[in-house]
């Protein structure tokens, strides 16, 4: 008996040490880094319209196309398909969408295609595409802005991410930050021909 | 490719280099010696005063081990209450996470306090954030000190002549906590919070998308949770893909931080038992065998998954990322893959893409891995595991040149030898039952809906699971739809078992060394710290495993590669 009361209040302490005040201290530190703490958050006049890291559903021609998502990039159920490589509805399905971005971007060649942007991620948020990934789509959205291709294709280059320290990692594309700045760039469009007009 | 490379080979001489001080610190932590972290010392001895504990008090195996099992089983009660109960509590639950169904609560509470961290459930519409800290955080701590302080245990076992003593369990998991958890998580968890990974209480948070949509996007306080679930071997996922998803793995950067935390403190215990027990080269032999395992593992299934899917290549598309399925592209397919292998060597079972779609190669090496579940191990229990190995191959090695087979200076007689046979035959056995009851099932109820895949990987959908349960792991084929009651009640029941019986049996082992005379070493001992007993350790291991498993591993993932 007086053994369990000893264990019961060891568990307690340990309970408020590790469960409480650990995480509660990383949530402090947390505060002097409000936008780090809360996920790298984006804005656009005042309004949350998205996180760094948190990949969206794009589906338009005139932007940039992520991967699939198994969970249909729902950020409050998130998962990958956990499809067998050998379950042929699996690959079914992979060819499917093989023939959609091949409907969609005319032009381009089935071996150009990188895995990535036919098979679903794993958390079904996965921000990022390969450059190859962004390369091939260029056609198609600058077509739908009615922009230079080669101007849309500088873009893409811009934003290339290198791996870590150049060394470690992988190249890649953020698929938000890209559309956002695409977006940005076809808005200024106008003015930067009106401000160069009125110089 | 290049760089994806240089990221693996990153990863691992980190780890290494930082594992061979630390090794050196929790070996003092362990006897009591001067170290930096003294400053901590008045708060455990408040902590151990209120609880009326006597840090010095010695204890035998028998008391150390009813102490260990009554502290968690108070545990293991105080979270299956909390999760039936967490809608009820008034704070920490902004999303309003209904109570857990009770077998999934019984699976969820032996998973969290085995250090197993299988989950049934998923993190962002299971559990409120009162229970992801004050059930989940505070296991993830306890039970990786209960497994470390256990293995302090079995060090001073090896030491002790003719004495019971073992140390004081409390005093080491007290300690295990606040100098060697705790700390690290700290360091890990600021990396991770500065890099984007949430820490708030926030919870749901509505994003208005680029194309219009609404979207509902769930944080936390995520940043300390991933700390400690990958130092502690625990693995847990705040979310439902674990370290897949953005906000419990930011980039590459924190993609590095967590592998080296989910190998260190185990690569670190290795060195520790060479510090503790100043048999340095022999540390460096047990190193040797567990690495070269690792690194052929390692190899072969970046190999594979690097190569990308045949079947996908089939399809005439171009595979320069690897096989991309249930991967995330700022890992990329080598990175997975050494995550993979680190997850299951360690009992972890934390992912960064999903097991399931890997191809078939790395799909087996996973589970041999597991299997094996010596190859470094889970935070102590790792490192006792392979002891149970090193009796074994004491034994064979003893009768091989015909003399006494000792260990250390002590006599390794029948006793010693039953034990560790039966901790070692122990694991095969949850394994293949459990599987071989599940697939008998499913053949006869094909209509069950358990399986994301047909045929033989459906069959090793089932055994991954039984696999990651018995060796603590946590990781999945998570195709499997495990939130039934019978795998609810399986799992939870081959989690006690195999968390729990292979603790008692080694430290009762240690128990009886410590009680033995010390044999001065002579001509006719067998020579440990040597280069043949090294091999003969690592033939035991395979032969083990290969013996063991070949069969079950044939049905599965084997008979799926040669179907490509």
């Amino acid at each position: 008996m007086k053994a369990i009361l000893k264990d019961l209040k060891l568990h307690f302490a340990t309970l408020i040490l590790f469960g409480l005040l650990f995480p509660l201290l990383i949530w402090a530190i947390g505060l002097l880094f409000p936008h780090q703490s809360n996920g790298l958050p984006i804005y656009k006049e005042g309004k949350l319209i998205g996180f760094e890291n948190i990949g969206q559903k794009f589906y338009s021609d005139k932007y940039f196309w992520g991967r699939p998502s198994a969970m249909d990039y729902n950020g409050a159920s998130t998962g990958g398909s956990n499809k067998g490589p050998t379950n042929p509805e699996y690959l079914a399905q992979v060819e499917e969408r093989i023939q959609q971005f091949l409907d969609k971007n005319p032009g381009v060649k089935r071996s150009e295609i990188p895995s990535e942007l036919v098979t679903a991620s794993g958390s079904g948020l996965d921000p990022h595409i390969s450059p190859q990934g962004a390369r091939i789509q260029v056609a198609r959205v600058a077509a739908a802005r009615n922009l230079d291709p080669e101007r849309v294709r500088q873009l893409v280059e811009s934003h290339i991410e290198a791996p870590l320290l150049g060394l470690f990692g992988t190249a890649r594309v953020n698929v938000l930050k890209l559309n956002l700045a695409l977006d940005e760039m076809d808005s200024g469009n106008n003015t930067d021909k009106e401000l160069k007009s009125g110089l | 490719m290049n760089t994806e490379l240089f990221g693996v080979v990153a990863i691992l001489f980190l780890t290494f280099i930082l594992a061979w001080p630390l090794g050196k610190y929790i070996s003092k932590v362990f006897k009591g010696e001067k170290v930096w972290s003294d400053f901590l010392s008045p708060l455990e001895n408040w902590v151990l005063r209120i609880c009326s504990i006597d840090p010095n008090e010695s204890m035998d195996w028998k008391r150390n081990m009813k102490a260990m099992l009554r502290l968690n089983l108070i545990f293991f009660l105080w979270s299956i209450l909390i999760l039936m109960i967490q809608k009820y509590i008034p704070i920490w639950n902004p999303a309003n996470i209904g109570n857990m169904e009770a077998t999934l609560a019984y699976n969820t509470a032996t998973s969290f306090t085995s250090n197993t961290n299988l989950q049934h459930y998923s993190g962002e519409t299971g559990l409120s954030y009162f229970s992801q800290l004050l059930v989940i955080c505070f296991l993830q701590f306890v039970s990786a000190g209960t497994g470390i302080a256990t293995l302090a245990l079995l060090f001073k076992g090896l030491v002790q002549k003719q004495a019971a003593d073992l140390g004081n369990f409390y005093h080491l998991f007290l300690k295990s906590c606040t100098r060697i958890l705790l700390p690290l998580s700290i360091v890990v968890a600021i990396i991770f919070l500065l890099n984007g990974m949430p820490t708030t209480f926030a919870g749901l948070q509505e994003v208005q998308t680029l194309e219009g949509d609404t979207v509902q996007v769930a944080t936390g306080p995520v940043a300390p949770v991933i700390a400690i679930k990958q130092l502690g071997t625990n693995g847990g996922g705040f979310f439902g893909p674990n370290c897949a998803h953005p906000f419990e793995n930011a980039n590459y950067l924190t993609n590095i931080s967590a592998n080296i935390s989910i190998l260190l403190i185990p690569v670190a215990l290795v060195f520790a038992f060479g510090f503790y027990l100043n048999r340095k080269k022999l540390a460096w032999i047990f190193f040797g065998v567990m690495t070269i395992v690792f690194l052929t593992f390692v190899s072969s299934a970046a190999t594979f998954e690097s190569s990308g899917n045949p079947e996908i290549a089939k399809l005439g598309i171009s595979q320069p990322p690897g096989s991309m399925e249930g991967k995330e592209v700022r890992f990329g397919a080598a990175a997975s893959a050494l995550w993979g292998v680190s997850t299951t060597s360690t009992s972890n079972g934390s992912v960064n893409s999903m097991h399931d779609s890997q191809t078939p190669f790395s799909g087996g090496i996973f589970l041999l891995d597991m299997m094996i579940n010596a190859v470094y191990g889970g935070v102590g229990v790792g490192f006792i595991n392979f002891f149970m190995f090193v009796v074994i191959a004491v034994f064979i090695g003893g009768l091989m040149i015909g003399r006494t087979p000792e260990f250390l200076g002590k006599k390794i007689e029948a006793r010693e030898v039953k034990i560790a046979s039966l901790v070692i035959l122990l694991h095969p056995f949850l394994i293949l039952v459990g599987t071989a009851i599940a697939a008998f099932t499913a053949a006869i109820e094909p209509a069950i809906g358990w399986l994301n895949n047909p045929s033989y990987h459906g069959f090793s959908e089932m055994l991954y699971e039984f696999t990651s349960a018995s060796a603590n792991n946590g990781s999945g084929f998570e195709g499997l739809a495990d939130n039934t009651p019978f795998w609810n009640i399986a799992c939870g029941t081959v989690m006690l078992l195999g968390r729990y019986l292979p603790i008692i049996g080694p430290i009762a082992l240690a128990g009886s060394l410590a009680a033995k005379k010390s044999v001065p070493f002579s001509s006719g001992s067998l020579k440990v710290d040597s280069l043949a007993f090294g091999v003969v350790l690592l033939g035991v291991l395979v032969v083990i495993a290969a013996l063991s498993f070949f069969p079950a591993l044939t049905l599965g993932p084997i008979a799926e590669f040669f179907s490509m």
